[in-house]
This record gives structure tokens, C-alpha cells and sequence, in this order.
């Protein structure tokens, strides 16, 4: 075993894999940040799809949740990999085919998060809205989000950890996240073990801080 | 839209056995995998909730190192990592029967076991601490509470989340198509490599998935309809 190669790596494998900034589009957090912070308006949509009176809207919302729920995620990023130049004719490069598939995957997981979110808010809440007058629109702007996106913080740390882990899967469409820079890196040194476990800590030091920064933030919501 | 569909590719061809094969295999690793992943869960699971310092410690190590790194990953590792460290008559003897499969499986199965143990351990701990009590006070040991009576209802309380992880298994099941296990995914890619004709194969193996996901969450909710215990469901969905 010989983890100088780790060393001898390490700017390729750090700035280029995992944060992406260098010669080519790529990067694991250049992923991960955009798909959620993107994702997160379309799962706010969903969520309150699916809570929507209007029947056909909720139905199209639980199509969506329940159909993105039930395929592996390997499939999505094919899908899009494959439709995009297809169907529109256009190309796009990996990052924007990753991206795209990150967005569409997630947002049905952050549409159940809101959605669970909305509900978690005490029904006296929304009635008391109305006795003030407020329409329904209303009282879901300025009384239930904002108690739901507070109570829903630690679930979205924790979905945040679920979509660092799976922007591993866009390596196999070729795009450069931190997976895939260790596979280059690993076809000139040929050392997988080293390469593997070191690429294997850096995703558990990210993922475990935010677990733990997520149960101590549902600790002092419940506490709060 | 410039695309012309031609569905027949799917019903030409070698199309539907490579999908039957495809779907075997998935089947077969996904099986095999849950089977270890179950084991590993119950004793990572238990001993979570034991009163007994260094298994804790040696359970709470593998559950929070494994499931805090990505499948991928994981497979990588244990099909190009692991393997040139074994002696050399064990790796040809991998190489020979088939070693992304078993690699896979494992690399699944051990993923997906400390993802488990998590479920079974909300389970056991929301079983009242009196069972407990009541199994040791007649004369138990520990180890005969768990297995006699704790890990028995525990299994029973946590069909619902549990099915909800096996299907999540069977998804990550087609992460295995890097290490190049001929997978459903797999062969839907070498459907779409032979006829160009991707949108028509990624709608078969779509499918086969979703229906393979309906019929297994429909089975499965017959089963815990017939081992709910009245009275302690509600108790474990209410968290």
C-alpha cells in the first residue's frame, strides 16, 4: 500500500473532483449545491401539488412523486442523457444533462419534505388565519411555509447528504465529480485501494459533519 | 421533435431475453443482497440498543462509516480495491465465478445492512423497555429476550419502513452496472448500444421497474395486514 499517490493527486482529486474549479466542467459540489438550491422551488411546487383541492393537480403531483420514487436513479440520469439530444436536438454537456437530472430526481424526495413539512404545521394555525381573514393563498404565504421550511430544516440537511452521495452516479455519463477524477487518476496509477478508500473518507467526513449538524439543528428546533 | 419511435425493436431481436436476463440478474443480486443486508441489520440493530459498551461502539462504527458513503463508491471498492490485496489463487478463483457479481452483491448488502439496522433499531427501541424487563425477570438471558422475543416483534413492527428500504435495495441495485454486472439497467444500455434506440429501451426497463416495485409494495402489504400486532402499528407510523 502506498497512499503517496494520494498526495501526488491531491490537486486534481480535491480541486478539480470535489469542488470543480480547474481545466474541465466538473466537481461534486458544483453539482450538488446548484441541484438543490434549484430543486428546491420545484419541490415547494409538488409538495403543495399534492395538498392542492384542485384533484387533477394533486393527482399529476403524486404521478410525479411516485414515479421518480420508483425508478432507480441510474435510469433518470440515462433518460436525460438520451432525451435531451433526442427530443429536442439539442446537445448538452454532462454537466448540463447531470444537473438537469439532479433537479427533476430530487424534487419529487423535497415535494414528500415540504408536503410533510405543511402537515407537520398545527391545524389551529390555519384556522386562526382564516378567522382573520386571510384567503387561503394567504395564509400559506405568510403563516404555514414559513412554521413548515422551519420545521422542515433538518430533513433538508439530510436530503442534502442523500444528493452529495448520489452526484457520485453522474460519473458514469463522464462527468468529472470527485468518483470519477479517482477513476482517472486510478487508470495512470493503477492503485484502486488507496484511491477508493481515500475518495470513500472524504465523502464520509462531508455526509457524517452533516449529519451530526443535522440532529443537533432537530434537537434545537424540538427544543425551540 | 425530430425523433421517429419504433417500438418493434423491443419485440425483434435478442431485445426481450437480454431484458429477461437482465431482470433475473437483477433479482438474483437484489435477493441475495437483502438477505445479507437483513442479517447485517439485526446484529448492527440489536447491539446498537444493547447495554453492552464495545459492541455498541463496534455496531454504531459500521453503521455510520457505511451508509455515510455513496454505493458507487462502494463498489468500486470492493471490486477494484479489494481484490489485488487477496492472495493470488482466491483472486483468480473471484475472476473465474464471476467476481462483479459478487462483489456487487456484497458492496449492496453491506450498504444497505447499515442502512437497515437503522429501521430495526427504531423498531426495537420502540418496543415498551417492560417486554424487556418482563423476559429477563423470567429467567432470559439477553441474548434469548432478543432472539425469542425483541427481535421477533421488532420484525413485525417495521414491515412498513422495511419495505421501503428493500425497495430502495432494488433500485440501488442498478448502480452495479459500473462494475459491469449484466443488470436490467445494463441491458437496457446494450438494447439501446445494438438497435440506437434509447428512448424505446429506457421505457422498457422503466417499466419493468416501476411494475417490479408496484407488485413487490403490493404483496408486501398483504403480508403486514396478516403479522400487524393491534395496537403497536399505529404507535411506530405516529413517530
Amino acid at each position: 500500500m502506498d497512499f503517496q499517490v494520494i498526495l501526488n493527486n491531491f490537486g486534481f482529486l480535491f480541486f478539480q473532483g470535489f469542488l470543480g474549479f480547474g481545466d474541465f466542467a466538473g466537481g461534486t459540489l458544483r453539482l450538488a449545491i446548484p441541484a438543490i438550491v434549484l430543486a428546491f422551488p420545484l419541490g415547494i411546487i409538488i409538495g403543495l401539488g399534492r395538498l392542492a383541492r384542485t384533484r387533477w393537480i394533486s393527482f399529476l403531483a403524486t404521478i410525479y412523486v411516485e414515479f421518480f420514487r420508483g425508478v432507480p436513479l441510474v435510469m433518470v440520469i440515462f433518460w436525460f442523457w438520451f432525451i435531451i439530444p433526442n427530443l429536442l436536438g439539442v446537445s448538452l454537456p454532462e454537466y448540463g444533462v447531470a444537473l438537469t437530472a439532479f433537479v427533476v430526481f430530487e424534487a419529487a424526495y423535497l415535494g414528500e419534505i415540504v408536503r410533510a413539512g405543511i402537515q407537520s404545521v398545527a391545524r389551529g394555525q390555519v384556522e386562526a388565519a382564516a378567522a382573520t381573514g386571510l384567503s387561503h393563498t394567504n395564509t400559506m404565504r405568510h403563516i404555514v411555509l414559513p412554521q413548515a421550511l422551519r420545521n422542515m430544516i433538518p430533513a433538508l440537511v439530510t436530503q442534502f447528504i442523500v444528493l452529495l452521495k448520489d452526484t457520485s452516479l453522474a460519473s458514469i455519463i463522464g462527468y468529472i465529480d470527485l468518483t470519477k477524477a479517482a477513476q482517472i487518476v486510478n487508470n495512470r496509477e493503477i492503485r484502486p485501494f488507496e484511491l477508493y478508500l481515500f475518495i470513500a473518507v472524504v465523502y464520509w467526513l462531508c455526509s457524517y459533519g452533516m449529519s451530526r449538524y443535522a440532529g443537533s439543528l432537530e434537537r434545537r428546533l424540538s427544543a425551540g | 421533435m425530430s425523433y421517429q419511435f419504433d417500438w418493434s425493436v423491443l419485440f425483434s431481436g435478442q431485445s426481450g431475453s437480454w431484458l429477461l436476463q437482465g431482470l433475473i440478474t437483477t433479482l438474483q443480486i437484489s435477493a441475495l443482497a437483502w438477505l445479507l443486508a437483513l442479517v447485517l441489520g439485526i446484529f448492527a440493530g440489536s447491539f446498537r440498543t444493547l447495554p453492552i459498551g464495545p459492541l455498541r461502539w463496534a455496531a454504531s462504527c459500521y453503521v455510520e462509516f457505511f451508509r455515510n458513503v455513496p454505493l458507487l463508491v462502494w463498489m468500486f471498492f470492493w471490486y477494484f480495491g479489494v481484490p489485488p490485496l487477496l492472495p493470488q489463487a482466491v483472486q483468480d478463483w473471484l475472476f473465474d465465478h464471476g467476481a462483479e457479481f459478487w462483489a456487487g452483491m456484497f458492496a449492496l448488502g453491506v450498504y444497505h445492512g447499515a442502512r437497515f439496522s437503522e429501521v430495526i433499531r427504531a423498531g426495537i427501541q420502540s418496543i415498551p423497555s417492560t417486554q424487556f424487563e418482563a423476559a429477563v425477570s423470567t429467567g432470559l438471558t439477553i441474548a434469548q429476550t432478543y432472539r425469542l422475543i425483541i427481535i421477533p416483534i421488532a420484525l413485525r413492527l417495521i414491515i412498513p419502513p422495511a419495505t421501503n428500504e428493500s425497495l430502495n435495495l432494488l433500485k440501488n441495485s442498478s448502480v452495479a452496472l459500473t462494475i459491469g454486472v449484466a443488470e436490467l439497467t445494463f441491458q437496457t444500455r446494450q438494447i439501446e448500444t445494438y438497435t440506437a434506440r434509447a428512448i424505446e429501451a429506457l421505457t422498457a426497463g422503466t417499466l419493468i421497474y416501476l411494475l417490479l416495485c408496484l407488485c413487490i409494495a403490493a404483496l408486501v402489504s398483504r403480508l403486514e395486514r396478516r403479522f400487524a400486532i393491534p395496537g403497536m402499528i399505529v404507535q411506530m407510523r405516529a413517530e
